[in-house]
């Protein structure tokens, strides 16, 4: 699976629905294509498999990105995508579990996913489990604080079975991070609460794969987080860094010029 | 009731490992021989109620039966929407336990009385609300809110309550429990108002107006055809709860009558709409505030006198 080919299933369905948040998927693109080409372990023909790896989708406004990814990853067909969004459809535009092979949990009210996934690796630990569990968070969400009682939980409890990836894309609703509620020093943040910090390019997927991989990075006894720098709406000139194409829908001129540039991309 | 409940879940959790107590950093002494006993089995997220009802969440979703316990408000208001998708939309087996329902913290103040709960997630989808009356109703309910697979709040007194049911009597989750048997006027209690009715009861009685009492631990969901049947056998109701009257037991009846054939005389009994008033014990505040037993009396006495047509000029409250 491509970052490419999500981008461009994900437009389609945000552009034939009239969605918002084409942004945030671009952003996450890589990593989601990371994380379902290798690195979650999961079984698409067998999605209540017990023993499967847990994604928390916690950054549940991006949610067309991960119906694509799971659609490619063959958890359903990818026609269902058509669904996205619609009346009548299946697919709503936060992500829920409810009829969706291959999703844990319903995201969507942001700063919701971190607890969830302490509570997975919780789980996982006390039945003996040796599952992972992912979580995805945008940065935005790092402004809540239900995201920090989460964060100052899992180094207490040394979950070793827990990986954060954050999409940092530096851009909010309203505006860009560092002018909205700055996170800065933000690794210097995850780590004095106790987390096993990296930074790393989030659209290089060898990159992302290095330190998400917990063979390649492995745990030192807690939880681990993965600051992945990205760019709003990756992988389209006019889309990157404008806070605009975090709702603009794309439609007519500008979704023939986005689906060009993505497909021109090497 | 909070006694019935520590020893009950110990007597659970001794017969299943899959049972997990997790708390907000509250129950201090009260939880600690439950601790000992079962390490494995309690968990402590600290002073962080968003974080507990999400991690109770995602424990349950691991196959636990999570028991996540707090003060009141904690738990429920601080993080309703935690409870409303991450417990309630995926059907978690959480139960949220509560102590200090209504004004059982009575002189704590404002932030440790618990008076708009019941109303607050008994809307919630998929939530089961439980508000026994007394430790028998505790002891009783518990085993049963433990075999519902699915997310419930049990909203508790304190400690010390004394026992009103008999221990021999039958209590089922969704039905009613009669406490005293009557056909002139009906008091639906919740929670741990039940003794003030059964005071009630016993005073009126002593005059010769047969009250029924009955205890609706189970809010929601609410067993409406039982309810009814027990309505349509008085000529008047009260409800009665340490809570406001709106959405909480009051809510519940009054939402049955409307859509009912029956037209009783109905009067809900509890916190109007307010803030309790007052410094004070749980006793002090409930007579502060017009919801002891000497207002409750009063109501019951001018209620049935209403109803029964026997005093020409009811005093209306």
């Amino acid at each position: 699976m491509r970052a490419r080919e999500i981008r461009l299933a994900a437009l389609e369905m945000i552009s034939t629905s009239g969605a918002s948040h084409v942004g945030s998927v671009f952003s996450s693109a890589e990593i989601l294509a990371t994380l379902y080409a290798g690195i979650l372990n999961v079984r698409p023909s067998e999605p209540e498999w017990p023993d499967r790896d847990r994604f928390v989708m916690s950054k549940g406004h991006a949610a067309a990105g991960l119906y694509a990814a799971l659609s490619l990853s063959g958890f359903f067909p990818h026609q269902r995508l058509e669904e996205f969004c619609i009346d009548g459809g299946s697919l709503p535009g936060h992500v829920t579990h409810h009829g969706i092979p291959g999703v844990d949990v319903s995201t969507g009210s942001l700063g919701h996913g971190l607890g969830l996934a302490v509570g997975f690796a919780a789980g996982a630990r006390k039945l003996g489990a040796d599952w992972h569990v992912y979580v995805l968070l945008s940065d935005g969400e790092c402004d809540e604080g239900s995201t920090w009682e989460a964060a100052l939980l899992a180094p207490a409890w040394m979950l070793s079975g827990l990986t954060v990836i954050i999409d940092y894309n530096k851009i909010q609703s309203l505006g860009r991070v560092d002018e909205v509620v700055p996170l800065e020093p933000f690794a210097a943040k995850w780590r004095s609460f106790g987390w096993q910090v990296d930074e790393v390019d989030g659209h290089s997927v060898e990159s992302l794969r290095q330190r998400i991989d917990p063979v390649r990075w492995p745990s030192a006894g807690g939880p681990r987080c993965v600051i992945a720098h990205t760019i709003k709406g990756k992988g389209v000139s006019f889309m990157e860094n404008d806070l605009l194409w975090h709702y603009r829908c794309p439609v007519g001129d500008e979704y023939d010029r986005a689906v060009a540039e993505l497909e021109a991309e090497a | 009731m909070r006694t019935a409940f520590v020893e009950g879940l110990s007597e659970l959790a001794a017969e299943n490992p899959n049972i997990v107590l997790i708390t907000g950093d509250l129950g201090f002494g009260v939880l600690a021989d439950f601790r000992e006993r079962f390490p494995d089995q309690f968990l402590n997220v600290g002073v962080a109620e968003q974080n507990l009802a999400s991690v109770a969440a995602g424990l349950a979703l691991t196959g636990h039966i999570v028991f996540a316990y707090s003060i009141g408000n904690f738990p429920t208001l601080r993080c309703l929407e935690q409870i409303r998708n991450d417990i309630c939309y995926h059907r978690a087996n959480v139960k949220i336990v509560t102590i200090g329902g209504g004004l059982a913290y009575g002189s704590l103040g404002m932030s440790h009385h618990a008076t708009e709960d019941i109303a607050i997630l008994r809307v919630l989808p998929e939530m089961m609300v439980v508000a026994p009356g007394d430790p028998v109703e505790t002891r009783k309910l518990l085993p049963q809110i433990m075999a519902h697979d699915g997310p419930a709040y049990l909203r508790l007194g304190r400690a010390g309550e004394c026992p009103i049911i008999s221990p021999e009597a039958t209590v089922e989750l969704g039905k009613p429990t009669t406490v005293r048997s009557g056909s002139d006027l009906l008091l639906l209690t919740t929670g741990g108002m039940l003794p003030v009715a059964v005071g009630v009861a016993d005073q009126l009685g002593k005059g010769g107006v047969s009250v029924r009492v009955a205890s609706v631990h189970t809010l929601s969901p609410l067993n409406k055809s039982v309810i009814h049947s027990m309505l349509e056998a008085v000529p008047a109701i009260i409800t009665c709860e340490e809570h406001s009257i709106y959405g909480g037991l009051g809510g519940c009846i009054a939402e049955v009558i409307a859509e009912s054939d029956l037209n009783p005389t109905f009067r809900r009994f509890g916190l109007n709409g307010r803030f309790a008033q007052g410094v004070g014990s749980q006793q002090y505040l409930r007579a502060h505030n017009q919801i002891g037993h000497e207002a409750l009396l009063d109501l019951a006495r001018s209620l049935h006198a209403q109803a029964t047509g026997f005093e020409p000029k009811p005093m209306r409250r």
